[in-house]
């Protein structure tokens, strides 16, 4: 598949909302939790409404400031190239590092919606979207420098349009692996099915940057 | 590299219940005079084996005095919390301090039978970044191994008040010290919490000097000792109520919350009321309102004595007090487990109903005056301590030294290490086993045991069992 098409880096969007969805380390056990400590399905789905929440706040707060400078900078392919750099840095980061930030565990267990607002920062899950919005811009074929205003509403609405499929897809995606251990599989799921993904994450980072900057190129 | 959690977490305490059962104990086993170097002893406790209830490895440590005492894992099931995200540890370590050097031991148990040193802290450390010393309690928690503590800075250590100081899960680092507004807690002992409920519960023993060379019995009859337990609000750090027991219940230790975190209560004992002698346990609870509360709910009597029986501490009051010194709570939340060191009794009550807990079970082994012997003929020196509960439920198991220097006092004369095993019936009551009966090196004494894979006092859980 053709991952430089619009039709291409729209499936990326809702590929890596899967992909964050299915990773328990983005928050889809702490909605278990929620549904098992309230003996209630609703707690499972109000959670899992918390979580993407902050998971989108999250994926607009990092897009945002793109788009923006998408407007105000001439050079578009020294900000794609700039972004897919970041993204292969924060990768290669993790990699070397392999430690949890500590900052996460202070984050009490109620406050999901600020949790997974941090989590997706610091793992780079927001990042990883940058090089593919980037990419989806740069097939807007602006028309830079005469309407910023327009433009700049343009952008803004993109990164919204992303920040929207993206977090609709993890939603649903974490949603099901929610329910299925809530419902069927139990929480013995948890040892088995919790693979330590990390490494995977790292590398998936770096790949998009790495896709990024040759398509910018 | 590790791919899977740990097969030694579990997300319930049901399904901590339901895994493999214990093969391998390990009990830390301390020289009272300091005279050898302490050790920690695994002892084989899988029934098919043929050196059932015997040590079957030895790990002596390179320095004198340290005087073991309480230890814990580097990880438990919490690790399976996706807020901590520590998934990928393994239950490998034991952290072991030493409540009298303030040095503290990382043991790999990766090969229980190869078991080696892997870092060693000195107190030097621990003074320079904490300000703390005589380490005591391990759990592990978010940010990483939590340590309770005994002592402040200064030589005896009573510059300034003891706490809980947070070291790193993986590279044994001291971080800091855990508090940030402690309210009026100014002595320390146990501590345990309820993750998800983000509630810690804290007690008190006394300061170090108030128990390093014995009991004080003028402190003790003052009403001196600790008597408060403090609730803490875990993540924001700080004290959000101390509820004083009563200055005559002196010396409120373990403390032992609910497994299931759905549940908001546990229980705390204290060891002697000085107005009558008894021994008490407290249950702690959250009302509708969200306030903590505490009630007495088990009071053991003490037992009239002649003064020629009683060592020369309790002459006086003609009566052996039963001595309150460990609590641990079965898995599934049912099964409370007193052990009563003086009276040389261990007690089993069923706290089905926390509020209204009714004793089911009994064994009578060691004692100050009865002096019980075991079922298969042999002494027992001092009287039950350390109570450790398999995770199923079915065994219980302990050892009988409280504290090298309170031992001398209550049990004058060396009375020799033991560990014993008792069977848990279907519906509750508790026999020994005739056959469990651990022999351990002479001139040591035996303190906490943990079992493989966890234990009723190590591992806190993450999800409710349904």
């Amino acid at each position: 598949m053709d991952l430089t098409s619009t039709a291409g880096l729209w499936l990326a969007v809702v590929l890596s909302g899967l992909y964050h969805g299915l990773n328990p380390g983005m928050g889809w056990p702490l909605a278990v939790s929620a549904s098992l400590f309230e003996r209630r399905l609703s707690a499972l789905w109000l959670s899992l409404g918390a979580l993407s929440f902050g998971h989108f706040v999250a994926m607009l707060g990092v897009l945002l400031p793109f788009s923006l400078m998408n407007v105000l900078i001439e050079n578009q392919r020294e900000i794609r190239i700039g972004a897919s750099l970041i993204v292969i840095v924060m990768g290669v980061y993790l990699i070397i590092t392999r430690r949890h930030p500590r900052f996460l565990a202070r984050i009490p267990p109620h406050k999901l919606a600020l949790w997974s607002f941090f989590v997706a920062l610091a793992h780079g899950a927001a990042l990883m979207l940058v090089p593919i919005y980037l990419g989806l811009c740069s097939f807007e074929n602006l028309d830079n420098g005469h309407r910023a205003a327009g433009i700049l509403m343009k952008t803004t609405m993109l990164a919204f349009g992303v920040a929207v499929c993206h977090t609709i897809a993890m939603m649903s995606a974490g949603g099901i692996m929610a329910y299925s251990v809530y419902r069927w599989l139990g929480l013995k799921f948890l040892n088995r099915g919790w693979l330590d993904s990390e490494l995977l994450w790292a590398f998936s980072l770096i790949i998009v940057g790495f896709i990024g900057l040759l398509t910018s190129i | 590299m590790n791919l899977r959690p740990d097969p030694t977490f579990y997300a319930t305490p049901k399904l901590a219940m339901e895994a493999a059962v214990e093969k391998l104990a390990f009990t830390l086993m301390l020289s009272p005079d300091g005279s050898k170097p302490d050790g920690l002893a695994v002892v084989d406790v899988d029934p098919d084996s043929n050196t059932y209830s015997q040590i079957v490895h030895e790990l002596y440590v390179p320095n004198l005095g340290d005087e073991f005492h309480h230890f814990g894992w580097n990880a438990c099931s919490s690790a399976l919390s996706p807020l901590t995200g520590h998934a990928f540890l393994e239950r490998r370590y034991l952290i072991i301090p030493g409540i009298r050097s303030s040095r503290i031991y990382i043991i790999d148990v990766k090969e229980p039978l190869k078991a080696k040193i892997h870092k060693v802290i000195e107190p030097e450390e621990l003074m320079a970044k904490t300000g703390y010393s005589r380490p005591h309690t391990i759990h592990c928690g978010p940010e990483g191994i939590y340590v309770s503590t005994l002592g402040g800075g200064g030589k005896d250590g009573t510059d300034g008040p003891p706490g809980i100081f947070i070291m790193d899960c993986e590279s044994f680092e001291i971080l800091g010290r855990y508090e940030m507004d402690r309210g009026v807690q100014d002595k320390h002992y146990d501590f345990w919490w309820n993750l998800p409920r983000d509630y810690m519960v804290s007690s008190e023993w006394g300061l170090p000097p108030q128990y390093e060379n014995g009991v004080v019995p003028e402190d003790l009859l003052s009403n001196k000792y600790g008597h408060t337990i403090h609730f803490w609000d875990l993540r924001a750090r700080k004290v959000s109520k101390s509820i004083d027991l009563g200055a005559n219940h002196q010396m409120a230790l373990e403390i032992r919350p609910a497994h299931d975190p759905i549940k908001e209560y546990g229980f705390c004992g204290v060891v002697v009321d000085t107005t009558n002698l008894q021994g008490a346990i407290f249950t702690w609870w959250k009302d509708e309102d969200g306030e903590w509360q505490a009630k007495k709910t088990i009071t053991i009597d003490p037992v009239p004595a002649d003064a020629d029986d009683l060592p020369d501490l309790l002459k006086g009051f003609g009566a052996v007090p039963p001595l309150v010194t460990d609590i641990d709570l079965s898995m599934d939340d049912k099964f409370l487990y007193v052990a009563c060191w003086g009276l040389g009794e261990m007690h089993q009550y069923d706290v089905t109903d926390p509020m209204k807990p009714v004793l089911a079970g009994k064994v009578e082994i060691g004692g100050i005056v009865t002096k019980t012997k075991h079922p298969n003929g042999k002494d027992f020196g001092y009287g039950p301590q350390m109570v450790e509960i398999s995770r199923d439920g079915k065994r219980v198991y302990w050892t009988n030294s409280l504290y090298s220097t309170w031992d001398d006092q209550f049990y004058p004369g060396e009375r020799g290490a033991a560990m014993v095993m008792a069977n848990v019936g279907e519906n509750g009551g508790i026999t020994l086993d005739k056959n469990f009966w651990t022999e351990f090196p002479a001139g040591y004494r035996s303190h906490q045991i943990r079992l493989e894979g966890g234990d009723c006092s190590t591992d806190s859980f993450c999800y409710p069992s349904v």
